[in-house]
């Protein structure tokens, strides 16, 4: 059924209070803890971006070859000249009844980009692009994932990143 | 994602996430976010909608460049559909049970 914004409740969907409830319901009781901080590091850019070097970064799995194993919770990188046509979104959360992903630009924007760096607007995309699977274990993104992350951004002298969760 | 940008940000390099999950990237804290009020799966915008693509990513390195300090919010001005159903749909609780 159709419904029109409703001015007493908040309009963005708080997906925190959302999967709560829900894995509740399913009888779940620990709730997940979500990440939280009070400080939040901040890194002002060295350069103009029509100077500097960008990377992208997704959650998106990468489409294994044929014969190859799935790798689902490692980091991967791809090359920036040869993108794939398209990355797995299964196994992630998304709003499957609402939308689709068969444009891989409107959840990793590959090609928009290298639009951006012909034009101008960027000095140059960094050799890899990186995808980062969601992994449930906080621990492991932050010691394990995040370090080999910024290992790889710094071998292609990335000086900025833009990060997309899907 | 967030912990990553953080992480990166930390050591030096600049981050902008692109997001639809508005709560949970900021509960988390970073430095620099562009709030789409999508459904999730399309942060960078709508499937196959180039302008709308460019926007979204322009909107990004404006951020990449401007922001002044983190916790920067930036919500993009694109409504999914007039019908706001799909924020009641997803992990929707039917009353009888599980959907």
């Amino acid at each position: 059924m159709s419904r029109a914004v409703d001015p007493t409740h908040r309009t963005s969907v708080s997906y925190i209070d959302k999967s709560r409830e829900y894995y509740a319901a399913r009888g779940y009781a620990n709730p997940y803890r979500w990440a939280h901080f009070e400080n939040v590091p901040f890194a002002t850019l060295q350069r103009p971006l029509a100077q500097g070097v960008l990377t992208l970064i997704t959650t998106a799995h990468r489409i294994p070859s044929k014969g190859e194993p799935p790798s689902l919770h490692s980091v991967y990188s791809l090359s920036r000249d040869d993108p794939p046509a398209r990355l797995s979104t299964d196994g992630l959360f998304w709003d499957r009844d609402a939308t689709h992903t068969n444009d891989l630009d409107s959840y990793c924007p590959v090609h928009r980009l290298r639009e951006l760096v012909r034009e101008g607007r960027i000095g140059q995309l960094a050799q890899h692009l990186h995808g980062v699977p969601t992994e449930y274990s906080q621990r492991l993104t932050q010691e394990r994932d995040a370090p080999e992350v910024l290992r790889r951004c710094r071998e292609d002298g990335a000086d900025a990143a833009i990060l997309v969760p899907l | 994602m967030s912990l990553v940008a953080r992480h990166l940000e930390a050591h030096g390099i600049a981050t902008v996430i692109l997001g639809s999950a508005r709560d949970i990237v900021e509960h988390c804290g970073v430095p620099r976010f562009v709030f789409t009020d999508f459904p999730l799966g399309n942060p960078c915008g709508k499937p196959y909608d180039v302008a709308m693509q460019r926007t979204i990513i322009s909107l990004g390195l404006d951020l990449l460049e401007k922001a002044f300090a983190p916790r920067t919010t930036v919500q993009t001005p694109f409504v999914w559909s007039e019908d706001q159903s799909w924020r009641d749909d997803y992990m929707r609780i039917e009353p009888a049970g599980i959907s």
